[in-house]
């Protein structure tokens, strides 16, 4: 008897795969509206990507080639689980190359390698009501979306520049969808916000605690929210990935000892390997190559 | 003046079950005119105001307001949406609590700005400058805008309030007890600083207050509530001078001489 036997595919019986489906098309038809759904109890806490796991367990069959990314990285604890959970429900082909996957489960990141068309991101959200922090009420947040009054999503900004000269905003960076809803991007870091703008992929956003979907069809606007006179502005780093030396991607910092020593690192890991691979070394890279497993097939 | 009014309401009910707010109140506002509502606690001011503010809707009756196209408008046929922008651009509503009517987490000057942000303004510089402006109107100093209100007293945080709801040139103003609350010196110079506005910029105002004083000083024309039903109405001070129906006697012989 293989341990799959004792689950429907994918973990998820067909009624809820259903009804998230529902929700899905919703979104994909009102870009960046929060559709609610009957959020399940999954086998991880809340917080642990329950809602990004609903939606992939939706949308992926037998030929999807799966990858999971945690903060850019394929090799922490929440992407492996995620990884073993689908092999295990679903018996699907995972991997770690951006370009190889169909669907990208991420918490947090949009993987450096550009998406192409057909691929799917779903992306973890924790708190998917960017109004949230600004308005508690529920029932008033959604009126706001309703009528589209989002003066006060300036307002939070305004307060940003007031207090330190320039929208401290650095993840969560609130966007326009399509010139209509405003929407969280999920906790991504902002330099992730153009990679959205027209992306060729459909990116998917499922909230569990919160039980809500939302949903960027490709080829849709997004736009970083600003001031005429303090444009957005993406991270920028002083220095080159430590071990590829790439420029231009999201870094990490990354603390080597006790005595104030620390490096630069892409936080997206298969990039950062695929870069290695290529013969690119930065200033801290180890002299032979790491062999790394790159696809694990279907058993 | 120009010769049609600012807002018309006509037979205005409201009715809580079997309870009266207030019932069958009808006046017309003109354009830069100060009413009072004035009576004591549970007289239906505040239900009153509330109604015409489009905060609470009314059992019965209408009210239409003169947009800035010259069209009247009845209110209460109004989308959300359509209420909700005039709120917070033709309008203002000062709440008796500034709490209520403020963001108490955000800055003085995001306090300002946000009406406009919300209009679409989306320069910073101008917002901020704009902002710089409008508190020196209401005699805060600059150094103060990127203060919370939380760190400000009772009537600095009142006329922020004020300030907060003039920013967008509002034609009317719906107060209700502005300077509740507030010691009396303070009181009067805020009494002082509306009474400047109110006249500098022509804005017509609906003012629910219980204090006589209050009326008088910034009120042109009054009515007197009683149990929901308006039992006198009239200039101001042709009714505190000389008051007719006997709840209005018995109110203002009730104020204390000092």
């Amino acid at each position: 008897m293989t341990d799959i036997a004792t689950y429907n595919f994918a973990y998820l019986d067909e009624q809820t795969k259903r009804m998230i489906r529902r929700a899905i098309l919703k979104g994909i038809a009102i870009p960046g509206y929060q559709v609610p759904f009957a959020s399940r109890e999954m086998p991880m806490p809340y917080g642990w990507g329950t809602g990004g796991v609903q939606v992939t367990a939706s949308i992926i069959g037998p030929d999807d080639v799966l990858k999971v990314i945690d903060q850019g990285a394929d090799d922490t604890t929440n992407a492996v689980s995620i990884r073993a959970f689908f092999k295990k429900v679903a018996n699907v082909a995972v991997t770690t190359e951006t370009a190889k996957a169909t669907i990208i489960q991420t918490r947090h990141r949009i993987p450096e390698h550009p998406l192409t068309s057909g691929q799917v991101l779903v992306y973890q959200v924790p708190i998917p009501e960017p109004l949230r922090f600004l308005e508690p009420r529920e029932t008033e947040t959604r009126k706001m979306h309703a009528l589209e009054e989002y003066g006060l999503m300036h307002v939070k900004l305004y307060e940003d520049i007031a207090r330190h000269g320039r929208i401290a905003t650095t993840y969560a960076y609130p966007v326009k969808v399509e010139g209509r809803y405003v929407m969280d991007p999920s906790p991504t870091p902002k330099f992730d916000n153009p990679k959205m703008h027209r992306s060729p992929a459909l990116q998917l956003f499922g909230a569990g605690r919160e039980k809500r979907i939302y949903a960027l069809p490709p080829f849709t606007d997004v736009v970083s929210l600003d001031f005429e006179d303090h444009p957005f502005e993406v991270q920028t780093f002083d220095q080159p990935c430590a071990l590829c030396a790439a420029e231009n991607v999201y870094l990490d910092e990354v603390i080597l000892d006790d005595h104030g020593g620390h490096m630069f690192v892409c936080s997206d890991t298969d990039h950062c390997e695929k870069r290695r691979e290529q013969g690119h070394r930065g200033h801290l890279a180890p002299e032979t190559p790491l062999a790394l497993e790159k696809t694990e097939p279907a058993q | 003046m120009t010769d049609e009014p600012l807002l018309r309401v006509s037979a205005l009910s409201k009715f809580y079950g079997s309870r009266v707010g207030c019932e069958n109140v009808t006046f017309d506002l003109w354009p830069g005119e100060v009413l009072a509502v004035v009576g004591e606690s549970g007289s239906g001011k505040t239900t009153l105001l509330n109604c015409l503010s489009t905060r609470l809707l009314p059992s019965s009756g209408t009210a239409s307001y003169r947009m800035r196209d010259g069209q009247f408008r009845e209110l209460y046929r109004m989308s959300e949406a359509e209420r909700r922008f005039l709120m917070r651009t033709d309008w203002g509503f000062v709440h008796q609590n500034p709490a209520d009517g403020l963001r108490m987490t955000v800055s003085a000057g995001a306090n300002v700005g946000e009406r406009l942000m919300a209009v679409g303004d989306r320069h910073y510089g101008k917002i901020r400058a704009t902002a710089v402006d409008w508190l020196s109107r209401v005699e805060i100093d600059e150094d103060r805008i990127d203060d919370e209100p939380r760190a400000f007293s009772g009537g600095m945080r009142q006329r922020l309030q004020i300030a907060r709801n003039l920013v967008t040139g509002p034609r009317l103003v719906f107060m209700d007890e502005p300077t509740g609350g507030l010691d009396v010196s303070v009181q009067a110079r805020l009494l002082d600083l509306l009474r400047g506005l109110v006249t500098d910029l022509g804005l017509a105002a609906i003012v629910v207050t219980h204090d006589l004083a209050v009326a008088r000083l910034l009120s042109q024309r009054m009515m007197v509530m009683k149990d929901g039903r308006v039992v006198e109405s009239g200039l101001t001070d042709r009714v505190l001078d000389d008051p007719r129906a006997p709840y209005t006697q018995l109110l203002v012989s009730s104020i204390l001489q000092v």
